[in-house]
C-alpha cells in the first residue's frame, strides 16, 4: 500500500494539516494467526474540519480511533504506519507522553453516555480533575472551568448539577457532559466513536449539532465514526469510507454522497431510505448481497469484489492501488487505468 | 474464535475439505488445545495422578503394612529418615513414628484412605445434589421451595461447621463401641452432606428450563416417567459445571477430612489419614523427630494443590466469559 | 428498601428457628439428658421423678418452647462433663475467641485488600504472579496445617514465638485482653496469621478480580481517554468503584472465621469457645455442642442482616434508572 490516501485529496498547504494518518497497521495476535482490523488506513483532518469514518461494524473504524490515542486493548498494537498530530508523530509514544497528548491534544467522545461516566464521582469532580491534569490552574479555577464547561454543553442549571451524579441525568445529557469533559482541555483534535449511536432519535440531532458548533467555533478537528450515513450526511465536511480495514474512499462529504466513486460506498447510497424530496419515491431500498467478511476470512486482491456488482477478474487477484481524482480519492480497479 | 467452515470458496472454484475423526477433533478442540498449553494443567494432572496410583497401588507398593501390630517392631521407633531401625534393621526410607510404624507405608495407606473417603463423599454429595436439584427443578411449587430453603439455611454456616455437627450428632447417636469402627462412615456422611448444596443449585435451575420444554410434556402424556428423560436429557447439558463444582469440592472434602483427623474427630490413629499423621507429628515437633510432621504435610499439600490447580483450569476452560 | 429488609430479617428469624429446633432436638433426643445430672447410684425411681422434674414428659411443642424460653434469658443447661453450666463456661471464653478473631479479620482485609489492588495493577509482574501463585497454595493449604508449620517454623526452629497457650491477659475496658501484654501480644501472631490467612487469599482474590473486572470498564477507558495519570485513574476511580461490592463481601467472612477458629484454637490450644467446642464433640457434650451451634447461628444471621442491609443502602444509588428517557434535554 503505497500510495498515501487522503492527503493529496484536497490540494492544500500542509499548514492547517493537524492529524495525519498514513498506512495505519494494526495487528491482533491470535491462536488463529495475526488478525489486522486496520490494514493500511490513512487520511488526514484538518483544523477546524470534520472528517466521518464511516463503514459496517467490524470495518476497523473504532479501533482506528483507538490506535490514534494510544488506547489499544492487549494483545492488539500498532504494527505499521504512522500518526502524527500537528507534525509530530504520537504513534509508538510512552505511556507518560501519551498522557499528556490524550485529553490536552486530543479529545475522546464514546458511545454510550450511560457507562462513560464513573458511577461514584459527581460530573463536577470529573470535570475538574480532567482539566486540573492538563491546564496550569488551581482547584478553584478548575472547578470554575468545569461550570463554564457545563454551561457550554447547554445543561439548564448548570450551577446546581455541577455537584450531580452521572445517574441523575438522561442519556442525552450525559452524552453532553461528555462532550464538555472531551473539551474542557481545549484539545486540538476530537475523536468521537458513534457519540449519538446509543442515544434516542429526537436527542441525536441536538447532540451533533452541539458537536459540530463547539468544534468548528473553536477550531477543533473532528474524527466523526459512525455506521449511519444520515450522521454523516448532515455533520461532517469529508468522510473516509472503511471497509476490511481499508479506505476504500474518501473525500468531500458532498461528492461522495451523490456520486460516489467505489461500488461500495455506491451500495452504502442505496441501502439509505432517503428522505428528501430530489429521489423518486418508489426506488426501492439497495442492499448490498452478502456480509462484510471476517478477519480470518478475507479475501485475496480487492476486500469487497465478492460483494461487488462490477467486479472483474483483476479485483480477485490484486488489491487495487489509490487513484486520485480531484479531491476525491478512492482504491478501486474500475478507476485506475490499467 | 470458531474455525472456519469446511467449505471455502477460492476464486470460483469450492474446495471441500473432510472433517476430521472423532479422536483427531477431540484432540484439537478447544479443551484439549488449553490443556496441552497450560504447564500448569499438565505438572497438576501428573502430580495428582502420580499420588491417586499410588494411593491405589499402597498394598503393592508400600514396603511395610503398618497396620499389623505383628509386623510392628517397637525399637525401630523414631528412625530418621533413610536411617536403618534399631530393633528390625529394615531401612526406612522416610523414617518411622513412635511405634515404630514407617511413615512411608503410612503416608500411602493414610493418602489411600483420604482419597477413598474425598471421593465417596464427593459422590454422596454429588448424586444426592443432583436428585435433589432435579427433583426441585422439575416438581417447583413447595417441594422446590423447601429443598431451597433447606439449601439457604445451610449456606448461611461455612461446611466445616456443618460437618462437624454431623459428626458429633451421629456420634452421639451411635452407641459408644462401634464409634471407631463406623468412623469412616459417619466421616463420608456427614462431609457428603456438608457439600450438597452446590450441586442442587446448579442442577435445579437447567432443570427448571429443561422441564418446560416439549419432550417433557410429551413423555408426560405418553405415560413413561419424565423424571428419568429429564435425568438423561439434562445430564450432558450439566455435566460441565457438574465436573467443575466437583473437582473444587474434592479438593475441600480432602481438606476438611484431613482437618477433622487432625482435631481428632476423624480417621482413628488405628487407621490414620494423612490428618491424623499430621497431629501424631506435631507431637514430635519439639523433640525434634520432625519427620513425621513433615512428609504427610508435604503429600497432603500435593494432593489438595493438584487438584485445585486442574479445577481452576476447568474453570477456566469452561467459562464461556472468556472464550 | 424496608419492605426488602422486612423480608430479609423475618428469613433470618425462620432460620433462627430452624436451628434452635436443631439445638432442642440434639438436647433432648440425641443422648439421655439425664445422664449428667445422676450420680452413680441413682435408682429407677430417681429417673423417672428427674423425668417428671425436667419436664421431659411434656408434649414437644412445650419443651421446645420451655427451651427457647430459657434461652433467651442464658440458661442452657449444664454440660454433661463437668456439670457446670454452659452459659458460664461460653461466657468465660468467649473474649479470647473474639479477639483472635477481630485481628485476625484486620490482618486479613488489610492485606488482601492491599495485595488484591496490587496485583490488579500490576498484572504481568512477576512479583504479581508470585504472589497469585502463593495465593493458590494458601487456598489449598488447610487452616491446620498453616498453624502447625508456623509453628515449626517460628516457634521450634527460631524458637521466635511461643507454640500455644494465650500468654499473659492484661486489663483492656474491663476484659481480659491479650493486647496488652508482649507476652500477648506474641501468643497472639502465629494464630492470627493461621486464621488469617485463608481469609486474607479470599479478600485478595476477590479484590484482584472486582478491580480486574473494574479496569475493564469504559468509564476507566473514558478515564484513560481524558489523560488522567496511572495513579488518579488506579485509586481515584478504580479503587472505590472495587471495594463497594467487596465490602459486603468481607462482612460475610466473619462466619466463616468463627468456623476456623475451631481447627486454629486446637493448634495452638487458645482458650477460647473453639477449643470448647472441639472438646465437646470428643466426649459428645451435647449441651455444649447444642449451645455453640445456636450462639454461632445467631451471628451468622444477625451478620447476614446486616450485609444485607448495608447492600440494600449501597446499591440503589448505583442501580439507578435513567430518569424519563430520551426528554429533549
Amino acid at each position: 500500500m503505497n500510495a498515501t490516501i487522503g492527503n493529496e485529496a484536497t490540494g492544500n498547504t500542509d499548514d492547517d494539516v493537524l492529524l495525519q494518518v498514513q498506512d495505519l497497521v494494526v495487528e491482533i495476535p491470535t491462536r488463529h494467526g495475526t488478525l489486522r482490523p486496520v490494514d493500511g488506513v490513512g487520511f488526514t483532518i484538518r483544523r477546524g474540519e470534520i472528517l466521518g469514518v464511516v463503514g459496517e461494524s467490524g470495518a476497523g473504524k473504532s479501533i482506528t480511533g483507538a490506535a490514534i490515542i494510544g488506547l489499544l486493548d492487549r494483545p492488539a498494537h500498532i504494527a505499521g504506519g504512522s500518526v502524527t498530530l500537528a507534525g509530530t508523530r504520537i504513534d509508538g509514544l510512552s505511556e507518560r507522553e501519551l498522557q499528556r497528548v490524550r485529553g490536552a491534544r486530543i479529545g475522546t467522545v464514546f458511545q454510550d453516555p450511560s457507562t462513560s461516566l464513573d458511577p461514584l464521582k459527581s460530573i463536577g469532580d470529573q470535570l475538574a480533575e480532567t482539566a486540573l491534569a492538563h491546564l496550569p490552574i488551581s482547584r478553584g479555577e478548575a472547578r470554575e472551568r468545569a461550570l463554564q464547561a457545563l454551561i457550554d454543553v447547554g445543561i439548564p442549571a448548570a450551577a446546581e448539577r455541577l455537584d450531580a451524579w452521572p445517574h441523575q441525568f438522561s442519556g442525552g445529557m450525559r452524552q453532553r457532559v461528555v462532550i464538555a469533559l472531551a473539551l474542557i482541555a481545549e484539545p486540538e483534535l476530537v475523536i468521537a466513536d458513534e457519540p449519538t449511536t446509543a442515544l434516542d432519535v429526537s436527542v441525536q440531532a441536538q447532540v451533533l449539532t452541539l458537536l459540530r458548533r463547539l468544534c468548528t467555533e473553536r477550531g477543533v478537528g473532528v474524527m466523526l465514526v459512525t455506521h449511519d450515513m444520515g450522521v454523516i450526511a448532515e455533520t461532517t465536511d469529508r468522510v473516509a469510507v472503511l471497509y476490511a480495514g481499508r479506505v476504500a474512499e474518501i473525500g468531500p462529504t458532498r461528492r461522495v454522497l451523490t456520486d460516489a466513486a467505489h461500488p461500495y460506498t455506491r451500495g452504502l447510497m442505496g441501502s439509505t431510505p432517503d428522505t428528501s424530496p430530489a429521489r423518486d419515491i418508489g426506488d426501492r431500498l439497495v442492499q448490498i448481497p452478502g456480509a462484510m467478511p471476517g478477519l480470518t476470512a478475507i479475501p485475496v486482491g480487492c476486500a469487497f469484489h465478492p460483494r461487488c456488482p462490477s467486479a472483474m477478474s483483476i479485483c480477485a487477484m490484486r488489491e487495487p492501488p489509490v487513484t486520485v481524482l480531484g479531491d476525491t480519492a478512492v482504491r478501486c480497479w474500475l478507476h485506475e487505468d490499467l | 474464535m470458531p474455525p472456519t467452515r469446511s467449505d471455502d470458496k477460492v476464486g470460483d472454484t469450492t474446495v471441500t475439505v473432510p472433517r476430521p475423526g472423532r479422536l483427531s477433533r477431540a484432540w484439537q478442540s478447544d479443551i484439549a488445545w488449553s490443556f496441552r498449553h497450560s504447564p500448569v494443567a499438565i505438572v497438576a494432572a501428573i502430580v495428582f495422578f502420580t499420588l491417586v496410583f499410588a494411593a491405589l497401588a499402597a498394598p503393592l507398593i508400600a514396603p511395610h503394612t503398618p497396620f499389623d501390630p505383628a509386623t510392628l517392631n517397637l525399637m525401630d521407633g523414631f528412625t530418621p529418615p533413610m536411617g536403618e531401625g534399631l530393633g528390625s534393621g529394615s531401612l526406612y526410607w522416610l523414617g518411622t513414628d513412635d511405634q515404630g510404624r514407617d511413615v512411608f507405608s503410612t503416608i500411602l495407606y493414610g493418602m489411600r484412605l483420604s482419597l477413598m473417603i474425598g471421593l465417596a463423599a464427593v459422590g454422596f454429595a454429588a448424586v444426592l445434589g443432583v436428585s435433589l436439584g432435579l427433583i426441585a427443578g422439575y416438581a417447583g411449587g413447595w417441594v422446590d421451595a423447601l429443598i431451597m430453603r433447606i439449601a439457604d439455611i445451610q449456606l448461611t454456616f461455612p461446611s466445616i461447621l456443618v460437618a462437624l455437627l454431623i459428626f458429633g450428632v451421629a456420634r452421639g447417636l451411635l452407641p459408644p463401641e462401634s464409634r471407631e469402627q463406623m468412623a469412616v462412615w459417619v466421616l463420608i456422611l456427614s462431609i457428603g452432606l456438608s457439600e450438597w448444596v452446590q450441586f442442587a443449585r446448579t442442577v435445579r435451575s437447567s432443570a427448571m428450563v429443561e422441564a418446560k420444554k416439549d419432550y417433557v410434556q410429551a413423555a408426560r402424556l405418553v405415560g413413561r416417567r419424565p423424571v428419568a428423560i429429564l435425568f438423561r436429557h439434562l445430564l450432558p447439558n450439566v455435566m460441565g459445571p457438574v465436573l467443575v463444582i466437583g473437582t473444587i469440592y474434592l479438593a475441600l472434602a480432602i481438606i476438611t477430612e484431613a482437618t477433622l483427623s487432625f482435631l481428632g474427630v476423624g480417621a482413628p490413629p488405628t487407621s490414620p489419614s494423612l490428618g491424623t499423621l499430621i497431629n501424631i507429628g506435631q507431637d514430635y515437633l519439639f523433640s525434634g523427630e520432625w519427620w513425621i510432621l513433615l512428609f504427610p504435610s508435604l503429600t497432603l499439600l500435593a494432593l489438595a494443590l493438584s487438584v485445585n490447580l486442574l479445577g481452576d483450569w476447568l474453570r477456566d476452560v469452561l467459562n464461556p466469559k472468556l472464550r | 428498601m424496608f419492605a426488602y429488609v422486612v423480608r430479609r430479617a423475618l428469613q433470618g428469624v425462620l432460620v433462627l428457628f430452624v436451628v434452635a429446633f436443631i439445638a432442642f432436638t440434639m438436647f433432648r433426643f440425641v443422648g439421655d439428658p439425664l445422664d449428667g445430672l445422676l450420680g452413680q447410684e441413682a435408682t429407677q425411681l430417681d429417673r423417672v421423678e428427674l423425668r417428671e422434674r425436667l419436664g421431659l414428659n411434656d408434649a414437644v411443642p412445650v419443651q421446645f418452647a420451655r427451651f427457647v424460653g430459657n434461652a433467651l434469658q442464658g440458661e442452657f443447661g449444664n454440660s454433661y462433663r463437668n456439670g457446670v453450666p454452659v452459659a458460664g463456661m461460653i461466657a468465660e471464653r468467649l473474649p479470647a475467641t473474639l479477639e483472635l478473631a477481630l485481628v485476625s479479620a484486620l490482618f486479613a482485609t488489610l492485606l488482601g485488600i492491599a495485595l488484591g489492588v496490587y496485583t490488579a495493577i500490576n498484572r504481568d509482574g512477576w512479583l504479581a504472579n508470585t504472589i497469585m501463585s502463593a495465593s493458590l497454595i494458601g487456598v489449598s493449604l488447610p487452616t491446620f496445617l498453616i498453624g502447625v508449620l508456623l509453628i515449626w517454623v517460628f516457634a521450634v526452629e527460631l524458637g521466635w514465638l511461643p507454640s500455644f497457650g494465650r500468654g499473659e491477659t492484661g486489663n483492656l475496658f474491663g476484659w481480659d485482653s491479650s493486647l496488652v501484654t508482649v507476652s500477648g501480644l506474641k501468643s497472639l501472631v502465629l494464630p492470627a496469621i493461621t486464621l488469617g490467612l485463608y481469609q486474607m487469599t479470599l479478600v485478595m482474590r476477590l479484590v484482584r478480580a472486582e478491580m480486574l473486572e473494574v479496569l475493564r470498564t469504559d468509564y476507566i477507558r473514558f478515564a484513560r481517554a481524558r489523560g488522567l495519570s496511572e495513579r488518579a485513574v488506579n485509586f481515584g476511580h478504580a479503587l472505590k468503584n472495587t471495594l463497594v461490592p467487596v465490602i459486603t463481601i468481607i462482612g460475610l467472612q466473619v462466619g466463616q472465621i468463627t468456623a476456623f477458629a475451631i481447627v486454629t484454637e486446637t493448634v495452638f490450644q487458645w482458650p477460647g469457645v473453639g477449643l470448647l467446642f472441639i472438646n465437646a464433640i470428643q466426649f459428645v457434650d451435647i449441651p455444649v455442642m447444642a449451645t455453640y451451634l445456636l450462639l454461632v447461628g445467631t451471628l451468622f444471621v444477625t451478620i447476614n442482616l446486616i450485609v444485607d442491609v448495608l447492600y440494600a443502602v449501597i446499591d440503589p444509588r448505583l442501580r439507578a434508572e435513567r430518569p424519563a428517557g430520551g426528554a429533549s434535554t
